[in-house]
């Protein structure tokens, strides 16, 4: 799961990139408006966590152009206002969800996987494709029911691919899902990535389409 | 408290009946002369018709009498208006018309007269028929007459009677409906709530109604502009306050949860500069506090500016090293009578704004001027966009400018302590290059310049 953190305090943003990494995103961060905006349109992430005040403008009113421009990845507000009045507000104005200031890093993570399912046009919590099962909240995946033990980036690879079984994801989609702006990439990680996949949940569930990418099968 | 409504109410149906009651008396004597000048012709017409009949016809006097209009008994209210005497010019009564009085209607021998006969007021016209060795007299009684007046008044008075309570019942109508906007904008006042500050609508209220209307809608700006800096202030205190917290908090989560000892390592250093920075924060917060509770400046001292600046000078210097700090040589030995601790708490303040702004390096630079009580800094950081200048002495304001290393703060504190010591803040971007340019100007009469010189040197 690729995060986008819109975060000016330097502390804050720190513990969210480090905080949401351990919780199994791909966290990028950054301190204004203008770069916000920028990064917005041109990588597509499954979730955007927003500060309302930030030095060059108002959180909403990105907000605002973002959904104006017909953006719709999930955005969930983070604010000092978290009176009533401020939410209806934040809500109304396009957001998926409001979190106040202090918040427990367990329950935006929580409620970042909500957003990014509900986006990603999901209802149940788990992936399940074949007999493989995924659960984004606690990082695990069993396969027949039996615990299979994945790196994080084999983690990312797979969710990308559960996701939408039977869909064909590009090498370069599950690129930009693992890795942040900061992180260089190695030309042949997906392949690798793809391989180890392979030899923990079963050769067949991962299909390679030749020249295009890959995708999950569907059932057995 | 008197009724606008009720007021007007009196004074215009007192006018009504005023207007009203002048013209009734106008009509009275306006008819009056008119009816005298009617019934006196009539008087001599009738008397020249007797006479004539008497003299031409050789009618005798008692049927002329009785041929003539209106000396003949009449029905209605106003029979035998008139009478006639006809006498011979030796004195005796030839004849007279039924009803008239035996005696003389008239002493005079010819002409218009009046007499009271049988005490009653006779207006008569005699006319002498020297012919027929006549007087006729054609005379009508002066209380028919007034009688005549007095209904034709009493005519126009009893309608005026009856319609007086209808139009006092249309007044008072039409200024309950004349005041209704004032009513429908009181009305309209009465039912908001403390939060609504939208504008009254003046729309068909009168021309007398709307400057009020306007002036309550400028009242209503100015109250909401109010509120809005107040919601903004602790919407910044909001921001300022709590996302120091939620840093920790999060920073703390991420110390427990970790396995990885140097992801853990670095939360609990972030955790370290997190209380560093909100330490400074609640000493800042606890500073304006001070000096928002003190009233008024007690103890006042002779300070020395150069002094001041060395001792806030030098710990800054050691943070930031590739910012070099001036003062000028013309600062020391000048002396202020001042109080030290609000004066130390302005200067440095400003300087640590000046020094914060500079991450790339640069100068900062103390000096006298531009006037002769005044005092400026300079920095070669960005300075602060030009609509935001008036804005950053707000308390919490954070300008649009990338800094997360001070409270918001600052510059408030200066502006409250130099305030308290009677001077001002000037912030203005330098023209000379980039940066910022603070002076702080004093009262005149504290100052103390140093031996040999009347005024700074600048």
């Amino acid at each position: 799961m690729r995060i986008l953190v819109v975060e000016d305090d330097p502390i804050l943003a720190d513990g969210l990139e480090v905080g949401l990494g351990l919780a199994g995103a791909t966290v990028d961060r950054l301190g204004n408006c203008a770069d916000a905006r920028a990064a917005l349109a041109t990588t597509l992430f499954d979730a955007v966590v927003l500060d309302l005040m930030l030095p060059d403008g108002s959180g909403l009113d990105l907000l605002r152009d973002i959904r104006a421009a017909g953006d719709r990845t999930p955005v969930l507000l983070l604010t000092a206002l978290d009176e009533t009045p401020d939410r209806i507000r934040g809500l109304d104005m396009g957001a998926d969800d409001y979190l106040g200031k202090p918040f427990d890093l367990d329950e935006l993570a929580a409620r970042i996987r909500a957003i990014a399912r509900r986006g990603g046009g999901r209802a149940a919590p788990c992936l399940a494709a074949g007999g493989v099962v995924l659960d984004p909240s606690r990082l695990s995946v069993t396969r027949d029911g039996e615990p299979v033990v994945l790196s994080r980036r084999e983690f990312a690879v797979l969710s990308a691919l559960m996701e939408r079984p039977g869909t064909i994801r590009s090498k370069g989609e599950i690129e930009e899902r693992l890795y942040g702006w900061q992180e260089e990439v190695e030309s042949n990680t997906v392949e690798v990535h793809i391989h180890y996949l392979r030899s923990k949940i079963g050769r067949e569930a991962i299909e390679t389409v030749r020249g295009l990418g890959y995708r999950m099968r569907a059932a057995n | 408290m008197t009724s606008l409504r009720r007021r007007l109410f009196v004074i215009l149906l007192a006018a009504t009946g005023l207007i009203w009651l002048s013209a009734i008396a106008w009509i009275f004597v306006g008819t009056r002369s008119e009816l005298e000048h009617v019934l006196d012709t009539r008087l001599q017409e009738a008397a020249r018709m007797v006479s004539s009949l008497v003299a031409d016809r050789g009618m005798a006097a008692s049927t002329a009498i009785a041929a003539a209009p209106g000396l003949a008994p009449e029905p209605g209210s106003y029979e035998r208006q008139l009478s006639c005497q006809i006498w011979s010019f030796d004195g005796h009564l030839v004849a007279r018309s039924s009803g008239a009085p035996d005696e003389n209607l008239s002493s005079s021998p010819s002409g218009l007269s009046e007499r009271t006969v049988d005490g009653e007021p006779w207006r008569v016209y005699t006319i002498e028929n020297a012919a027929a060795g006549v007087r006729v007299m054609v005379g009508d009684r002066l209380g028919l007459r007034d009688r005549l007046v007095a209904d034709l008044i009493k005519g126009l008075l009893w309608p005026a009677v009856l319609i007086a309570p209808l139009l006092g019942l249309l007044i008072w109508a039409s200024l309950g409906h004349g005041l209704r906007p004032l009513n429908a904008m009181a009305g309209d006042l009465r039912a908001r709530d403390g939060n609504d500050m939208s504008p009254i609508d003046p729309g068909r209220a009168p021309s007398e109604v709307k400057p009020i209307a306007e002036a309550l809608n400028g009242l209503f700006v100015k109250v909401e502009t109010a509120r809005r800096h107040e919601r903004d202030v602790t919407a910044f205190a909001a921001h300022e306050l709590r996302t120091p917290l939620a840093g920790l908090k999060t920073q703390a989560q991420i110390a427990i949860a970790a396995q990885d000892s140097d992801v853990r390592r670095g939360a609990l250093n972030q955790i370290l500069r997190s209380v560093d920075r909100t330490t400074r924060l609640v000493r800042q917060l606890l500073t304006l506090a001070k000096l928002d509770a003190s009233m008024e400046v007690s103890e006042v001292e002779s300070v020395n500016i150069g002094d001041i600046l060395d001792e806030i000078a030098e710990p800054a210097g050691v943070t930031g090293d590739a910012v070099r700090i001036v003062i000028g040589t013309e600062l020391r030995g000048l002396t202020l009578r001042s109080n030290r601790e609000l004066l130390t708490l302005a200067f440095r303040n400003l300087h640590e704004n000046a020094v914060q702004h500079m991450q790339n390096g640069g100068t900062v630079m103390w000096r006298s001027g531009p006037d002769a009580n005044a005092i400026s800094v300079e920095d070669e950081g960005p300075g602060i966009p030009a609509e935001d200048l008036a804005l950053v002495t707000q308390r919490f304001f954070r300008g649009r400018h990338q800094s997360t290393v001070g409270t918001g703060l600052g510059l408030a504190i200066t502006e409250v302590a130099i305030q308290k010591l009677g001077g001002s803040l000037l912030l203005e971007n330098r023209q000379d290059g980039p940066g910022l340019r603070a002076t702080i100007r004093l009262p005149k009469p504290d100052w103390t310049y140093p031996a040999g010189r009347s005024r700074i040197p600048l």
